[in-house]
């Protein structure tokens, strides 16, 4: 039954939630900003703040926010209002269905990783947007090449996770956590694992490169290639619209490493870890995973150049999409015949 | 079959047909636009993402040099013509003021040769770096910038050093270089030379150079992504690149070994020790490899230079007002960009009568719309930054 206290209870979560997705986007947006700039040789931030310009990314949201909250002329002004929204929205929609520890968890779906696939791809139904109402030709392409590596990617993606499913016996995340915490038995020595190490480390290669490709960070950033396409689909926006965007974006990156933690990295599960001190420890130990996982994205930005279109079709179609389909039916052998 | 019923099927037809066809779009890239190195103007015909044609609109940039010339004298002309291709601000001067000693009939001493040898090729070392470390930002990758621009401050000292301009020395002066004990009362005035430690520091920078080559092999050249996007892309034929008229590191990586240093010198090249780098292959990938073997090519003229340095006045003796006798001449050098030329006609008096600039990059420009036909989007960066022009240079 629908009481008060319901509606109190999801207002209290829902704000709790918008808070910690921002919270840990302000601190993705420093991250990248400190660890791109030691690569560099460069310092980075130093000054906002005081201390290692930790404030750099406040400085930078509320300098955006000042600026003239543009829409062009020949926009369709709806659209083009929504599609910061719609990023937004669909990126924290993820969250949901991700434990943060046994308990924590805002609803435990039983088709917990088939909401999180049909859910993060709606991001790019925003850029879609964004890009087609801009009425600038930079912004169109940058939307069509987010389309066009939305098809690309999201058949690996799903592949990689169906790999993951067959393993864990079942779509709950939370049930995902806890196959993983299940010791399994070779030779007498009872051992548990995360999937990465029980012979899922191809399907996490192929997620993780996957999931770069649907943020549309380098070396998949084509939807953006500020060198091209001066910034694609978020070339006419600003003020407010832009600073959604590119929380959207970071927060986007958060869940994805969430995802990838809970699926391959144990969540908020680690071995020799009783279950009571899981219940206060977890959140720190799924954001230590997503950090690595973050870290690593970071990485790949600082080092690599960027794909072409055609490049990344052809690596999705003709290599990634083979062996994902290929690893899932090795998975699900050894799930069906060997155990 | 009658004849309406054949009329209204031929209609049809072409109903379909219409109905069918596409129109490309026109994609207006730059003036504005981040990797158009300034104000250069695309106006491309793209199908998708497919380039149909490309034009490239220049002259947001005229200046108006040659013109400019006709009403400067010679001595206030070489601060004008090192900002014609900022980059390498000295490599453009010296074949202006060899023109101007050539019709004069002044010989520079030895030693303002060597010193002009030595800032020539520093430039060349600092614009093949801006080369190194924006071109595979272009591509997408931030961080040889940093790593090799770090590198190019060393160089830029060393120039600011000598001559007290990073980017725009004026150091060229007719008969020898600035520092220039010259006649009369000057002569009193000894402390103009090589500023002190000079040589030595030049020796320990050259070292942080081809570290920095190493680091842009270790990060950018073997890099697999950075050779998926330019190997075979662009490519230019040998015998295409000389139609254009291409010259430079873009006319050697077509497989072209033509080097003005080897072949027509103002500056003792012949005494120094160094190979011509070409490479086969003539697309952007080969453009970037010839630059990057240039860096150390030239590191070792100027390491071999600094030992070979004589000792001796820096300028020659040239009038205080320069009357240049009538006559032609077309003095060309080999910019870090390429062939970079002077054609200047003299009247008489002190002021050039007509001074026609061969600039290198517009030449080497030429060649866009030829070379993106059918080229992606994508690809029209990487080959635009692959051909390493200046604007300045394009529009003069």
């Amino acid at each position: 039954m629908i009481t008060g206290w319901f509606w109190a209870d999801v207002i209290v979560k829902v704000i709790l939630a918008l808070a910690a997705m921002i919270g840990m986007a302000l601190v993705a947006i420093y991250a990248e900003l400190k660890v791109m700039s030691h690569m560099q040789h460069r310092i980075g931030p130093y000054y906002a703040g005081g201390r290692w310009g930790w404030a750099q990314p406040f400085a930078d949201a509320l300098k955006f926010i000042q600026k003239e909250d543009l829409v062009p002329e020949g926009a369709d002004s709806t659209v083009f209002r929504a599609a910061p929204y719609i990023v937004v929205a669909a990126t924290f929609a993820t969250f949901v269905v991700i434990p943060f520890s046994p308990s924590l968890v805002a609803r435990d779906l039983d088709l917990g990783v088939f909401y999180l696939l049909a859910v993060s791809s709606l991001t790019t139904l925003g850029v879609l947007m964004a890009g087609w109402s801009s009425a600038n030709k930079y912004s169109l392409m940058g939307g069509l090449r987010a389309a066009g590596q939305l098809i690309a990617y999201e058949l690996p993606l799903a592949l990689a996770v169906v790999a993951v499913v067959v393993q864990a016996g079942t779509m709950s995340l939370v049930g995902i956590v806890e196959a993983q915490a299940a010791p399994i038995t070779i030779g007498g020595l009872s051992i548990s694992l995360p999937f990465l190490l029980t012979g899922q480390i191809v399907s996490f290669v192929i997620f993780m490169v996957a999931s770069v490709a649907e943020l549309s960070r380098i070396p998949f950033d084509m939807p953006i290639a500020e060198s091209e396409l001066t910034m694609g689909y978020l070339t006419e926006y600003s003020s407010l619209r832009f600073t959604m965007f590119f929380l959207g974006e970071y927060a986007a990156m958060i869940s994805m490493s969430a995802i990838a933690a809970t699926l391959f990295l144990g969540g908020y599960w680690i071995p020799f870890v009783s279950e009571t001190a899981l219940l206060y420890f977890g959140p720190f130990i799924l954001i230590a995973k997503i950090s690595l996982l973050v870290f690593f994205i970071l990485w790949i930005r600082a080092t690599w150049p960027r794909l072409r279109e055609d490049q990344l079709q052809d690596m999705a179609w003709r290599w990634l999409i083979p062996i994902a389909l290929l690893n899932v039916l090795v998975i699900a052998f050894f799930k069906v015949v060997v155990f | 079959m009658n004849e309406e019923y054949r009329a209204l099927m031929h209609r049809s037809e072409v109903a379909v047909s219409v109905e069918l066809q596409t129109q490309d779009m026109t994609l207006n890239i730059g003036p504005q636009h981040p990797s158009t190195h300034g104000v250069l103007r695309l106006v491309a015909q793209v199908d998708g993402e497919r380039i149909s044609s490309v034009e490239p609109v220049i002259g947001y940039m005229h200046r108006g040099y040659e013109k400019l010339a006709e009403v400067r004298t010679y001595a206030q002309m070489t601060a004008l013509v090192n900002r014609i291709d900022w980059v390498s601000g000295f490599a453009s001067e010296v074949p202006f003021i060899v023109a101007v000693e050539k019709l004069m009939g002044i010989e520079p001493p030895e030693r303002a040769q060597w010193i002009r040898l030595i800032l020539t090729e520093l430039f060349r070392i600092s614009s093949h770096m801006v080369f190194t470390s924006s071109y595979p930002l272009e591509l997408g990758a931030t961080t040889p910038l940093f790593h090799v621009l770090r590198e190019r401050e060393r160089v830029l000292e060393l120039i600011e050093g000598m001559t007290g301009g990073r980017f725009h020395p004026n150091f060229n002066r007719v008969g020898g270089i600035k520092p220039a004990a010259g006649g009369g009362k000057t002569q009193k005035k000894v402390s103009m030379d090589i500023p002190e430690g000079w040589l030595e520091a030049t020796r320990a920078a050259m070292e942080r150079v081809l570290l920095s080559t190493e680091q842009s092999d270790t990060l950018v050249t073997g890099n697999e992504l950075f050779k998926a996007r330019t190997v075979g892309v662009g490519v230019i034929p040998g015998n295409k690149a000389i139609e254009y008229g291409l010259s430079g590191p873009n006319l050697r990586a077509s497989g072209v070994p033509f080097d003005l240093r080897k072949h027509e010198f103002h500056l003792p090249y012949d005494q120094v020790d160094f190979n011509v780098i070409s490479a086969p292959g003539g697309d952007c990938y080969d453009r970037y490899w010839v630059r990057l073997q240039e860096i150390r090519e030239s590191v070792k003229i100027v390491l071999q230079a600094i030992d070979k340095i004589p000792e001796g006045p820096l300028r020659a003796k040239a009038p205080r007002v320069l009357k240049v006798p009538k006559g032609q001449i077309y003095v060309r050098g080999e910019n870090p960009k390429g062939e970079f030329g002077y054609y200047l006609i003299s009247e008489g008096g002190q002021k050039p009568y007509r001074l026609k600039i061969r600039s290198t990059s517009f030449s080497n420009l030429s060649i866009l719309p030829w070379v993106l036909k059918g080229a992606l989007v994508p690809d029209l960066v990487a080959v635009m930054g692959s051909l390493d022009f200046v604007l300045g240079d394009v529009d003069r």
